[in-house]
């Protein structure tokens, strides 16, 4: 167990929102945790949230993921991105009231080195198709992590999605 | 449309309105989106259609084909 793992900032959106952005990240911390619960507006059964850091969105994402849909296994990539894709959350036709939870993992953010994120999460949904994923994220600033933007890929997220930053420190 | 911007240093929420340029880019980003998306699926179609039509021109049922190949 980490030395300390502190409640950063948080927000239980109240209304829809487009995107919600951690500003003003504090560099005090060894890593950083963002629990999601998460759900949009898109008419679907899964949407995705589109993650930048620093506010970049040059063509510096790339990943490796594992994807399961409740009866097929499937790998995806992607390279030179403009945000972190393939992190997945519940659309508006899973049942109602239900979100998907997700947590991204930001080890020595506020290094000199290229960061790496992972993200392992599932969408919820009282059928038979759901969606787990865990993927391994790399991000090419050597810049310190000072802000966080997750933003609904084809539709703004609705009331009652949650955010949780936390820091851990290693000492 | 809004976006929240929540201070870390401050704890403090700010909801704040989308600029016609952010929300042009976030329809440009949604319709990529659902275009990659129509485009996976066309391709997940067409191999599953292949393969049915392989097992078919072989005269073999799927469970056949693995025991072939295991």
């Amino acid at each position: 167990m980490p030395s300390t793992y502190t409640l950063i900032s948080s927000n239980v959106l109240t209304g829809s929102a487009a995107s919600v952005t951690f500003s003003a990240i504090p560099s005090t911390y060894t890593d950083l945790v963002l629990r999601i619960s998460a759900r949009t507006a898109r008419a679907a059964v899964v949407d995705r949230i589109q993650v930048n850091v620093n506010s970049l969105t040059t063509a510096i994402y790339s990943m490796r993921g594992l994807l399961g849909d409740g009866s097929t296994a499937s790998s995806n990539s992607d390279s030179a991105q403009t945000f972190a894709n393939f992190v997945y959350t519940n659309g508006n036709t899973t049942t109602s009231n239900t979100f998907s939870t997700t947590e991204l993992y930001l080890p020595n953010y506020a290094g000199s080195t290229n960061k790496v994120m992972s993200v392992v999460g599932a969408t919820e949904d009282n059928a038979t198709a759901n969606y787990e994923y865990a993927g391994a994220h790399l991000i090419g600033t050597t810049s310190a992590i000072s802000s966080i933007t997750l933003t609904g890929l084809v539709s703004s997220f609705v009331s009652g999605s949650s955010f949780y930053l936390y820091g851990i420190k290693n000492s | 449309m809004e976006k929240i911007i929540v201070d870390c240093s401050t704890g403090e929420s700010t909801i704040v309105a989308l600029t016609p340029e952010e929300i042009a880019q976030l329809e440009a980003d949604a319709k990529a989106a659902a275009d990659l998306k129509a485009a996976e699926e066309a391709e997940a179609e067409a191999k599953a259609q292949a393969k049915a039509d392989l097992l078919a021109k072989l005269g073999i049922t799927e469970d056949e084909a693995k025991l072939l190949l295991g």
